[in-house]
C-alpha cells in the first residue's frame, strides 16, 4: 500500500526512536510518570469507558431497538469498530509516548489540529459531565433522611393542600424540577443560580482536583474504588431486584427479540454510535493513559480484553436497571388497576372483594354493557404494563425520575439511595479522570502554563477556570444547556477526529511503519483482521456514522424538551424550538473542535511558508558551522 | 346499581374499606357495628357541643349498601324532627376524627366521610436541612484532604532541594570519573586531561 501513502519527511527525527525506547525502559530514565502496576492501568482505562452512558442510555437503545435483537448490531459493531479503534489508540499511544497533541504534532506538524480538536471536546464534555455529578451529589446528601424527600408531595403556603405543580405531576417530577434544578420553563430565562446547585457544583469539582491533582499518581490510587464499587453496587442491586416483584417482566420486556429492527437503519446507526461514545474514542485520555505504560505491554491484549469488559458491563448493568424498572411498571400498574377499581366499587357500591385484577376486563364490560354513560363519565385510567415500562428510560429521567421513583416503594429506600447514587457517582468521576487527562496533558504539551509551575497548580488552575465556566450549568435553565451541549459538542466532532486519527495513523504515519512498531512492542505482527479493518472497515463505518448523523442534525430543527408548569399537556415535556442566538453557540460548540483539524494544518502550513526562508538562511550556517567543528575535533582525537 | 346521591342537604355519606384496612383481619359489618357507628357520632357530638344529652337515637342512617356505605343524619336531642345543620356536624367529626377511626381501627383513607377532607399533617420541617449536615461532612473531607496534599508536596519539594545541594558537590567529581566504555577505571584521575573547556571551543 506504499502508493497510498503520503511522504512524510523527518519523521524520526519527531519520533523516538525504537534503541531510545528500549534504553527508556531498561534505564528507566525520562521524566514521564508510570503506572505502578497493570492493575491500575486497566482499571482507570475500564473506568473512563465504563461511564453513565453504560447504564442510562444503553438499556433504552437495547429496549427501544428489538431487545436481544439489538445485541447483534452491538456486538458486531464492536468487534469492526470499537477493538480496532481501540487497539490503535493504545498502540500510538504507547509508541510515541506523549499526550495527544504530542503524538499528532510528531506524526505530522500539520496533524497537531487532532489534539487540539480532542482537547477541545474533551473540555466541552467535562465541563457539563461534572454538572451530572453535582446533580448526583445533590441526590446522594438529600438520600439521608428517614423519608426521601421525592417520595411524597410537599404541602402548600396555606396548608390546605399539596402543591398544584407537584399535584398534577409527581412528586420524584417535582423534585428533580422544581427543588433540584429549579427550571425555568425557557432555555432564554436564565433563572440565576441556585445556590444549592452551586454547593454542590463546587463540591464535585473540589473532589476531582484531589483525584487528579498529581496526575496519574493520584488517580492511580483512586481508580481502586471509582471502578471497582459500580460493580459491587450492580450486584448489589440486581440481587435485591431479583427478590422484588415484577422484575423479571423488565427483564423480559428488556430482552425479547424483534428481528425485524434488525432490517431498521436507525437500529445500526445507534449501534455504531453508541459503540463509538461508550469507549470514549477521540478523548485523548486513552492516548494518554497508553503513554505512561512500559513500551513492550501488550496493548492488542489489552484492547481486546477492555472492549469485552466494556460490553459486557453494558448488558450487565441494563438487566439490573431493567428488573428495578420492571418492579416500578409493576408497581404503577397495580396501583392504577386498584385505583380503577376502587372508583368501580364506589360509584355501585359493591361490596369490597366483588371485583379484583383478574375479572376486572369481565366487570368492566358488563358494567359497560348496562350503564355506558356512567361509565364514560368515571374517566378510568388505561393501565398497559408496556406503557409503564417504556415510561423516560433514558438519561437523567432515568436516574434522577424512574429509579428513584422505584427506590421510594422498596423498603429501607434511604440505603438504596444511597448505593445508587454512590455508584453513580463513581461511574462519572472515572470518566471524568479520562475527560481531565484529555485536557491537561495538551495544555502542558503546548506550553500553556509555565514550565516552573507544578502539577497540582496546574490541575488546579483547570479546575477553577471549568467550575466557574460551568456555572452556566447550575442556573435555572442550567438543564437546556447541558442537553444543548451534550448533543453538539459530545458527538459529531469526536466522529470527526476518529476518522482523522484514523487516516493519519494509517496513512501519513504509514500503515507499515505503525505494525513494524506493534511488532517491536508486543513481539508479533497485528494479523490480518486488524489490517483489514485498520485500512478499510473502520474508517468505513467512522465515515458512515458521520455522515447520517450530520445529515440527521442538520435537517431537523433543533428542539428542545422544556418543564413549563403553564403549558398545556402539563406533565408531558412542552417541545420548544432553539431561539436564533443558539445557532452561534452550536456552531462554536460543533464546529471549532471539527474544524480545528483543517484550521490548524493551514495556519502551520502558511506559518512555514513565510518562515521557510530565513530557516533555509540558518540550515546553511549551520552546516558550515557543523562541518568545520567536525573538523577539528577529528583532530583532537 | 348506580349509588344513588340523596337530596339530604345534612346529611353525610359515609364510606368504609374494611378489606382495603384490614385484609384478613377484616372483620364483618353488621348491625352491632352500625350500632357502634351511631354511638360513636353520639360521642363526638356530646364532645364538640359538651351537651351530655346527644344519644344514639339522635343518629339516624339510610341507605345502606353492601360497599359498605351509608348515610346518616343527626337529630337535635331538645327535638327529634330538626336536624344539626351540616357545617357543625362537619365540626364535630373534624374534632373527633382520630378517636372514630381508632375506634374502627380505620384510618382517613379507609373510613371516608365524603365532604369532609383530612386535614393534612403539618410538615416536620428541622432546623437545619439534612442535606447541608452531610454536605458540611463531605467539604470539609474534602478540604482536608486539599490541605494535606498541599502540605505533602510542599514537604516533597523542601526534600528535594535539601538533597539537591548536597548531591551538587559530588555530582562534577562524578562527571570525571570515568565510566569510559562501560569499564569503571578505578584509581585516582589526572585532571589534567579533564575536558573542561569543550563548551568554550570556536
Amino acid at each position: 500500500m506504499r502508493c497510498l501513502q503520503v511522504s512524510n519527511q523527518d519523521l524520526e527525527e519527531r519520533i523516538p526512536s525504537y534503541e531510545e525506547l528500549e534504553k527508556l525502559e531498561n534505564e528507566e530514565a525520562g521524566d514521564r510518570p508510570k503506572w505502578d502496576n497493570k492493575a491500575q492501568y486497566m482499571l482507570t482505562i475500564v473506568g473512563f469507558c465504563v461511564g453513565l452512558g453504560n447504564v442510562w442510555r444503553f438499556p433504552y437503545l437495547c429496549q427501544s431497538h428489538g431487545g436481544g435483537a439489538f445485541m447483534i448490531p452491538f456486538l458486531i459493531l464492536l468487534v469492526l469498530e470499537g477493538v480496532p479503534l481501540l487497539h490503535l489508540e493504545f498502540a500510538i499511544g504507547q509508541r510515541l509516548r506523549k499526550g495527544s497533541v504530542g503524538v499528532w504534532s510528531a506524526i505530522h506538524p500539520y496533524l497537531t489540529g487532532i489534539g487540539i480538536g480532542s482537547m477541545c471536546v474533551s473540555f466541552l464534555v467535562s465541563l457539563y459531565y461534572n454538572t451530572i455529578m453535582a446533580w448526583v451529589m445533590w441526590y446522594f446528601f438529600n438520600s439521608f433522611q428517614e423519608t426521601l424527600p421525592w417520595s411524597q408531595c410537599p404541602v402548600n403556603a396555606n396548608m390546605t393542600g399539596l402543591v398544584s405543580e407537584c399535584e398534577r405531576s409527581s412528586p420524584v417530577d417535582y423534585y428533580w424540577y422544581r427543588e433540584t434544578l429549579n427550571t425555568t420553563p425557557d432555555i432564554d430565562n436564565t433563572g440565576g443560580l441556585q445556590w444549592w446547585m452551586v454547593l454542590c457544583h463546587v463540591s464535585a469539582w473540589a473532589l476531582l482536583f484531589i483525584c487528579i491533582s498529581r496526575g496519574i499518581e493520584t488517580t492511580g490510587k483512586a481508580v481502586y474504588i471509582t471502578s471497582t464499587l459500580p460493580y459491587a453496587v450492580l450486584t448489589i442491586f440486581l440481587i435485591r431486584g431479583l427478590t422484588l416483584k415484577g422484575s423479571l417482566n423488565g427483564v423480559k420486556f428488556l430482552f425479547t427479540p424483534d428481528m425485524n429492527e434488525l432490517m431498521n437503519p436507525t437500529t445500526w446507526l445507534d449501534a455504531g454510535a453508541q459503540v463509538f461514545y461508550s469507549f470514549s474514542l477521540a478523548f485523548g485520555g486513552l492516548l494518554s493513559f497508553s503513554s505512561y505504560n512500559s513500551v513492550h505491554n501488550n496493548c492488542e491484549q489489552d484492547a481486546v480484553i477492555i472492549s469485552i469488559v466494556n460490553g459486557a458491563t453494558a448488558v450487565y448493568a441494563a438487566t439490573v436497571i431493567y428488573t428495578i424498572i420492571g418492579f416500578r411498571a409493576t408497581e404503577k400498574f397495580d396501583d392504577c388497576i386498584s385505583g380503577n377499581i376502587l372508583t368501580l366499587l364506589n360509584t355501585f357500591d359493591l361490596p369490597e372483594g366483588n371485583v379484583t385484577e383478574n375479572n376486572y376486563d369481565q366487570v368492566l364490560h358488563s358494567l359497560n354493557g348496562t350503564y355506558p354513560e356512567v361509565i364514560q363519565g368515571l374517566n378510568l385510567k388505561t393501565c398497559d404494563l408496556n406503557s409503564f415500562l417504556s415510561e423516560g428510560v433514558e438519561g437523567t429521567g432515568l436516574a434522577f425520575i424512574v429509579f428513584t421513583e422505584a427506590i421510594t416503594k422498596m423498603p429501607v429506600s434511604p440505603v438504596w439511595s444511597v448505593l445508587f447514587f454512590i455508584m453513580l457517582f463513581c461511574l462519572g468521576l472515572s470518566s471524568m479522570f479520562g475527560n481531565i487527562e484529555g485536557v491537561l496533558v495538551p495544555l502542558q504539551d503546548l506550553g500553556v502554563f509555565p514550565k516552573s509551575w507544578p502539577k497540582e497548580a496546574i490541575a488546579g488552575t483547570t479546575c477553577v477556570l471549568c467550575c466557574l465556566v460551568g456555572l452556566i450549568f447550575v442556573q435555572g435553565s442550567g438543564n437546556y444547556w447541558l442537553s444543548l451541549f451534550d448533543s453538539y459538542g459530545g458527538s459529531i466532532p469526536l466522529l470527526i477526529i476518529a476518522f482523522c486519527e484514523m487516516v493519519g495513523v494509517v496513512y501519513l504515519y504509514g500503515i507499515d511503519r505503525f505494525n513494524d512498531d506493534i511488532e517491536f512492542m508486543i513481539g508479533h505482527k497485528p494479523n490480518l483482521f486488524w489490517q483489514i479493518t485498520w485500512r478499510f472497515v473502520s474508517p468505513a463505518i467512522m465515515f458512515v456514522i458521520f455522515v447520517f448523523y450530520f445529515i440527521t442534525k442538520v435537517q431537523e430543527t433543533p428542539m428542545y424538551k422544556a418543564w413549563n408548569p403553564e403549558s398545556e399537556n402539563f406533565p408531558t415535556l412542552e417541545e420548544k424550538e432553539y431561539p436564533s442566538w443558539i445557532f452561534a453557540i452550536i456552531f462554536i460548540l460543533a464546529g471549532i473542535p471539527g474544524l480545528s483539524v483543517p484550521l490548524t494544518a493551514i495556519y502551520k502550513c502558511l506559518r512555514n511558508r513565510c518562515c521557510k526562508k530565513d530557516n533555509e538562511f540558518k540550515q546553511d550556517d549551520l552546516n558550515t558551522i557543523a562541518k568545520v567543528y567536525g573538523d577539528t575535533t577529528q583532530l583532537l582525537r | 346499581m348506580v349509588s344513588k346521591t340523596l337530596n339530604a342537604p345534612n346529611g353525610y355519606k359515609v364510606r368504609i374499606s374494611l378489606k382495603t384496612a384490614l385484609g384478613e383481619d377484616a372483620y364483618e359489618w353488621n348491625q352491632s357495628e352500625m350500632f357502634f357507628f351511631q354511638a360513636t357520632m353520639a360521642f363526638a357530638m356530646r364532645r364538640h357541643f359538651q351537651m351530655e344529652t346527644y344519644n344514639v337515637d339522635n343518629i339516624i342512617l339510610c341507605v345502606q349498601t353492601s360497599r359498605v356505605s351509608f348515610w346518616f343524619v343527626v337529630t337535635s336531642p331538645d327535638n327529634t324532627t330538626m336536624l344539626i345543620p351540616k357545617a357543625d356536624v362537619e365540626k364535630a367529626v373534624r374534632m373527633s376524627r382520630h378517636r372514630i377511626n381508632n375506634a374502627f381501627l380505620l384510618s382517613d383513607r379507609t373510613l371516608e366521610f365524603l365532604g369532609i377532607y383530612p386535614t393534612l399533617a403539618a410538615p416536620v420541617n428541622p432546623d437545619t436541612p439534612p442535606w447541608l449536615i452531610v454536605f458540611g461532612v463531605v467539604i470539609g473531607a474534602v478540604c482536608v484532604g486539599i490541605i494535606a496534599l498541599l502540605i505533602s508536596s510542599l514537604l516533597q519539594k523542601r526534600r528535594k532541594e535539601k538533597g539537591m545541594t548536597e548531591d551538587g558537590q559530588d555530582e562534577e567529581d562524578m562527571q570525571v570519573k570515568g565510566v569510559e566504555n562501560g569499564i569503571n577505571l578505578d584509581g585516582t584521575y589526572n585532571r589534567g586531561f579533564t575536558d573542561d573547556d569543550r563548551f568554550t571551543k570556536l
